[in-house]
């Protein structure tokens, strides 16, 4: 048996029952990202020693009888999440030789229950991008088709997991980064409501509309990660109060008589046919299993994308002025176009004089989207639409025009913009065999009810048995 | 030949003493400590660390805004002011912009010389208000050391709390303007926020600075008719201010101000606008330097602080922070000038919350055949340093004392004076040959077998009396 295309929740069960040791585990682990790794890229920094030795460390706890959440299991962590002793580059040469000396909270739980870091997974730099050909590091390649892009920001993270490196890979998702690189690699990517995970320790992108979470293979191993690294933080004053159910055991019952608003907005012209047809194929699932389906709208969806643009930009602009030249040991000149542009883009959008046009307005308009859903959620339960309005695209097809390039966060950035959680769940395969994403949007920390939607497709489905071929 | 009028008005800034800084744990307490040691993730800036608000130093902004008669607002948010220097690690400081903590307010100050005037009214008639704008709060930034051609940072400052009072340009000479901080620094003092040394830099001074011309023959300021009935008229305020920075004394304000005032004149009376600008106090040369025009001034792109949420202030909680409120020295000079207590003392009394408190204990003690007044307690409060250290019991035995020394038994000092005499035939002999020190001798025994119980003075008629004969 080929130990690394277990699932979490099997590694779980195994490593529990003695099938195998967790050291067996990472070693296997770290085989496959060290045959794949120079073709695929997902990784920055492999932490082959250290991971080891941790691994021993949680043999001796199994053979205690300890139990963890996530006792031996390997954990990948995109390399914007800030690790003790562990060089967090964000993907940008600026901090090329950025040794932290903290762990994120994420991190900090992520340890205490035994999880392991075999190490950093590679991104669009800083999280600017969507298709993760905006890394210092070079490009992801989709494990699905090395020809494509992976999504982003949180490539490596997408990749790694499709491509069997690692059962969890983490992300940061500010406009759709976890659940982009989920819908083009058929992985289950989680961008929780903001505030359920902490931003301690992960470097800012937009700090409104950061949302911490991880991308795994399938809802139950999703759900299990979530129940770890959720939770009120007193290092975070935006972080949630709300408690911590254990999602994994809210996963099973029935899901029939739930209202999932079908948003005609997200279905449009501009949405390929393949990808609309193909979430009608998903939707219909649900619709046999007696979910009522409802069309609905969401008038000021347009105006998204401009809204979370300017605003993140805004907030970019000023949370990368601390790489200033004087820390970290490289000049500002080291950041990448992506970065300057967005730099420009929020400085302009914030400067005396335009920031009524720009920063301002913007606000006005997320109150308009917030409430858009909010009315929405009074008449159905969950929405349900694609993450993507376009299938898996090929390196420098989109990259050479960045508005062409922003325009693949439309479907995605709305749920940062208005804060809910939104769940992105593998929903099958265009002819090409390029997967193809749907996700379940519901309000503000109704995690459990999207894992319990998106559990039942997928134990109808079980789109996560289809796995990419990789050579090397 | 006056025809020109000083615009002043006050930015303050105020480091508080809370435990830990503004976002973090670290000690708020980084005077003379080693450089960088009281640092972390937070006050450094480091990539992923997150600014959490410290809630005492929320609730002494607001009692300061109090202590000013200010309005609490009921929502109140953090705001990032963008601007790049060495001392400020995240490249913005955490402040407030168009929700301060506070807004408006005043701060009363008696006009009269109080060395000239022995009465005031009891009503603090011939006092002025002075406006104040708003109360916020911030973080310090880090400490730049220049040595030799290095610049070294020390970021134990970084993330202080910093409250910052903005005043309406209500002042017009630099004598008002010290005793205004002078005043100011007493109150903050007496909410027991802050040590407001200006040495120390926990209390820092930047006036702003304009000359604005009168018409010949008139001396009122030119006013602007109110837009609508409800606003109140508003002086015309002249084209351009010049801001004072890094002035670390109460007279070097004083002196910053007045050479700021001749310079702007000067140019003004050469038909020249001074330029809008910030400029530095040398207290070497006394005079001000040019640091920065209008042109190169920053343009601070304020937005909301996206990692903490707004403030929400209840009345209630409001109203249980302003129960903390103590009598503030300008009532309590008040309340002592109508208990009698002449202008002049009932103000050094509550120049220190100490010394008036220790006032107040004391006249509570007083009790009618004591013999005592409240104007004694002041006397010996401000007079006799010695009795500083006592207790307020030991304080008010010395007071009787000094009061009613007669009140000890004649009989018994009498027969004490007779008996040293005999004994001390030499001292007597001395005195009788015109040796004036002996006389002193001789109180000083009967004083000591009295045991301290007599007037000194009284000891000294009685024995020139008996030697006389």
């Amino acid at each position: 048996m080929e130990l690394t295309s277990l699932r979490l929740k099997e590694a779980l069960e195994g490593l529990e029952n003695k099938k195998f040791s967790s050291v067996e585990l990472i070693k296997s682990h770290i085989g496959r990202i060290k045959k794949f790794n120079k073709k695929i890229n997902a990784f920055i920094t492999i932490c082959e020693e250290e991971a080891l030795s941790q691994a021993r460390e949680a043999d001796t706890l199994i053979a205690k009888k300890a139990k963890n959440a996530l006792l031996g299991i390997p954990v990948a962590l995109k390399d914007n999440w800030v690790t003790k002793g562990i060089r967090s580059t964000a993907a940008s040469k600026v901090l090329d030789n950025y040794i932290p000396q903290y762990d994120a909270t994420a991190v900090v739980r992520l340890k205490a229950a035994g999880a392991i870091i075999i190490g950093k997974t590679n991104l669009d730099a800083w999280g600017h991008g969507s298709s993760g050909e905006h890394s210092d590091y070079g490009n992801t390649l989709n494990p699905w088709d090395y020809s494509r892009v992976t999504g982003g920001s949180s490539s490596g993270s997408g990749a790694a997991v499709s491509a069997d490196m690692t059962l969890v890979g983490t992300g940061t998702d500010t406009g759709g980064s976890i659940r982009q690189p989920a819908a083009f690699c058929n992985v289950v990517g989680l961008k929780p409501t903001y505030g359920r995970v902490s931003r301690y320790g992960i470097i800012a992108m937009a700090s409104s509309t950061d949302s911490i979470a991880h991308l795994t293979k399938t809802v139950w191993d999703n759900a299990r990660v979530l129940s770890v690294t959720a939770g009120f933080d007193p290092m975070d004053g935006t972080a949630g109060k709300n408690e911590v159910p254990n999602y994994e055991d809210l996963l099973q019952g029935k899901i029939s008589g739930l209202k999932i608003g079908i948003p005609k907005e997200y279905f449009g012209k501009g949405t390929d046919e393949i990808v609309a047809d193909t979430c009608h194929k998903a939707l219909k699932v649900l619709e046999d299993l007696g979910c009522k389906l409802v069309d609905i709208s969401l008038p000021h969806t347009k105006y998204a994308y401009p809204v979370y643009a300017v605003i993140q930009a805004s907030e970019v602009s000023s949370n990368l002025l601390r790489y200033d030249g004087v820390r970290y040991g490289n000049e500002r000149k080291m950041f990448g176009d992506e970065a300057k542009r967005r730099i420009m883009m929020g400085t302009h959008s914030l400067s005396s004089g335009y920031a009524d046009k720009y920063y301002h307005q913007s606000l006005k308009g997320r109150t308009l989207i917030i409430r858009d859903f909010m009315e929405a959620y009074k008449k159905i339960d969950v929405i349900a639409c694609p993450v993507w309005p376009f299938l898996p695209f090929k390196f420098d097809e989109r990259a050479i025009d960045p508005l062409k390039m922003y325009l693949s966060d439309v479907f995605t950035a709305p749920a940062n913009v208005s804060g809910n959680p939104s769940l992105s769940v593998p929903a099958g395969f265009s002819p090409d065999k390029l997967p193809i994403g749907i996700q379940f949007m519901g309000p503000n920390y109704s995690e459990d009810l999207l894992y319990k939607v998106a559990y039942r497709y997928e134990q109808e489905t079980k789109w996560y048995l289809k796995k990419p071929k990789l050579y090397e | 030949m006056n025809k020109y009028k000083p615009v002043i008005g006050l930015e303050i800034h105020v480091e508080l003493e809370t435990k830990s800084k503004m976002f973090c744990g670290c000690p708020a307490d980084h005077f003379g400590k080693k450089p960088n040691t009281q640092t972390c993730p937070v006050c450094l800036g480091l990539p992923g660390a997150l600014p959490v608000p410290n809630k005492k130093a929320v609730e002494w902004t607001i009692l300061i805004g109090r202590a000013l008669s200010s309005k609490i607002n009921s929502v109140s948010k953090f705001d990032r002011k963008h601007y790049f220097y060495p001392d400020l690690p995240k490249g913005y400081q955490i402040s407030q912009y168009d929700e301060p903590i506070a807004k408006g307010g005043w701060l009363n100050l008696t006009l009269r010389n109080p060395q000239g005037s022995k009465t005031v009214p009891a009503n603090l008639e011939g006092s002025r208000k002075f406006r104040i704008t708003r109360v916020h709060l911030e973080e310090d930034t880090g400490k730049l050391l220049h040595i030799g051609i290095d610049t070294l940072v020390d970021f134990n400052r970084s993330g202080v709390p910093l409250v910052e009072i903005v005043t309406e340009p209500d002042f017009d000479n630099s004598k008002d303007v010290k005793r205004f901080i002078e005043e100011l620094q007493v109150v903050i003092r007496y909410l027991g926020v802050s040590d407001a040394d200006m040495e120390k830099g926990s209390m820092r001074i930047e006036p702003n600075i304009s000359v604005k011309k009168l018409e010949v023959g008139s001396w009122k300021l030119e006013v602007k008719k109110p837009q609508t009935s409800n606003l109140k008229p508003q002086t015309v305020l002249p084209n351009y201010k010049v801001e004072i920075k890094n002035i670390n004394s109460f007279r070097f304000v004083k002196q910053a101000i007045e050479y700021e005032i001749e310079r702007q004149t000067e140019l003004l009376e050469k038909g020249i606008t001074p330029r809008q600008e910030t400029r530095g106090y040398d207290d070497k040369k006394g005079k001000t330097y040019s640091q920065r025009t209008k042109e190169e001034a920053h343009d601070y792109r304020y937005f909301p602080e996206p990692d903490i949420p707004p403030m929400i202030f209840s009345k209630k909680y409001v109203e249980e922070i302003q129960k903390q409120l103590p009598e503030l020295p300008q009532n309590r000079m008040q309340r002592y000038i109508k208990q009698g207590i002449k202008y002049q003392d009932a103000f050094t009394l509550t120049r220190n919350k100490r010394i008036a408190d220790r006032f107040d204990k004391t006249t509570l003690k007083i009790k009618t055949v004591d013999n005592i007044r409240v104007s004694d307690v002041a006397n010996i409060i401000i007079n006799r340093k010695e009795t500083a250290n006592l207790t307020i019991e030991g304080l008010y035995r010395k007071l009787k004392e000094f009061k009613n020394p007669r009140q000890i038994d004649e009989k018994a000092l009498d027969d004490s004076i007779k008996h040293l005499i005999e004994i001390n035939k030499k001292a007597v002999e001395d005195f009788k040959k015109g040796k004036e020190n002996a006389i002193m001798f001789l109180v000083g025994q009967v004083m000591r077998e009295m045991k301290g119980k007599a007037d000194p003075k009284i000891i000294k008629e009685k024995l020139l009396k008996i030697l006389s004969i």
